[in-house]
């Protein structure tokens, strides 16, 4: 198992893909997943993040098998 | 009633097929509220030729059915549709609709501004503009964010 990692929108083209993985790590935030695929660069201001696809914060845990995106501010509607 | 679509729609057909599905349910609700919102053929001082609509499928609905959810806690709602685009648009296209139905007219009208006020900051869409060749990521507003504020809850 692992975590599926999905880009969406105009963040998926700053950071080349839309969907990529990595191995989860015992105590792994959101955070941690951003860094594991992303390496040092932060996330431009203003992203969101969700977690089985509901909204969560970068702080939140992730567990071993979770879905976790990353988008910018929507525009629906 | 949530619905995303990928193919065009007709509001006013929409409108109709829910009138016939809620059947009688709907004898009870006086007051409908309805909104549609569509694509312009202008933005920002340039000319869109058209849309395309990126959206997460499975958190999408998700989070549409939520907001739904929400608006019937807070109003009597006898029904709710709301239906949304996603993929290719052209100007003139139906983006989104939104439909309430209740007893009286101040529930109907505030739930259906409720519900826009918060898919426009919630729901997972992106709008991608195309013109003259070029492409842009239509940025959020601060403004929709300000008008879904306004319904927050006051805590006492």
């Amino acid at each position: 198992m692992s975590i599926q990692v999905r880009f969406f929108a105009s963040l998926a083209e700053s950071v080349g893909r839309r969907e990529t993985g990595c191995a989860h790590a015992p105590g792994m935030t959101v955070a941690d997943v951003w860094r594991q695929v992303n390496g040092d660069a932060a996330p431009p201001a203003g992203t969101l993040c969700a977690r089985n696809q509901n909204y969560c914060r970068f702080d939140d845990r992730v567990e071993d098998g979770d879905e976790v995106a990353f988008f910018p501010r929507v525009t629906g509607g | 009633m949530i619905k995303v679509a990928s193919e065009p729609f007709d509001p006013l057909f929409a409108l109709r097929a829910h009138e016939e599905r809620l059947g009688a349910r709907l004898r009870g609700a006086g007051a409908q509220a309805m909104f549609v919102g569509s694509m312009r053929d202008f933005n920002e001082g340039e000319a869109v030729e058209a849309m395309v609509l990126e959206h997460y499928p499975g958190m999408t609905e998700k989070a549409l059915a939520e907001i739904d959810a929400e608006a019937g806690k807070r109003w009597p709602l006898e029904a709710s549709l709301i239906i949304h685009r996603h993929g290719r648009l052209l100007p003139g296209d139906a983006i989104v609709l939104v439909i309430t139905a209740s007893a009286h007219r101040q529930a109907a009208f505030e739930a259906c501004s409720f519900l826009m006020d918060w898919l426009k900051t919630k729901a997972p869409f992106w709008k991608l503009e195309e013109s003259a060749g070029k492409t842009r990521w239509v940025e959020a507003k601060d403004d929709d964010d300000a008008a879904a504020r306004r319904w927050d809850r006051r805590q006492h």
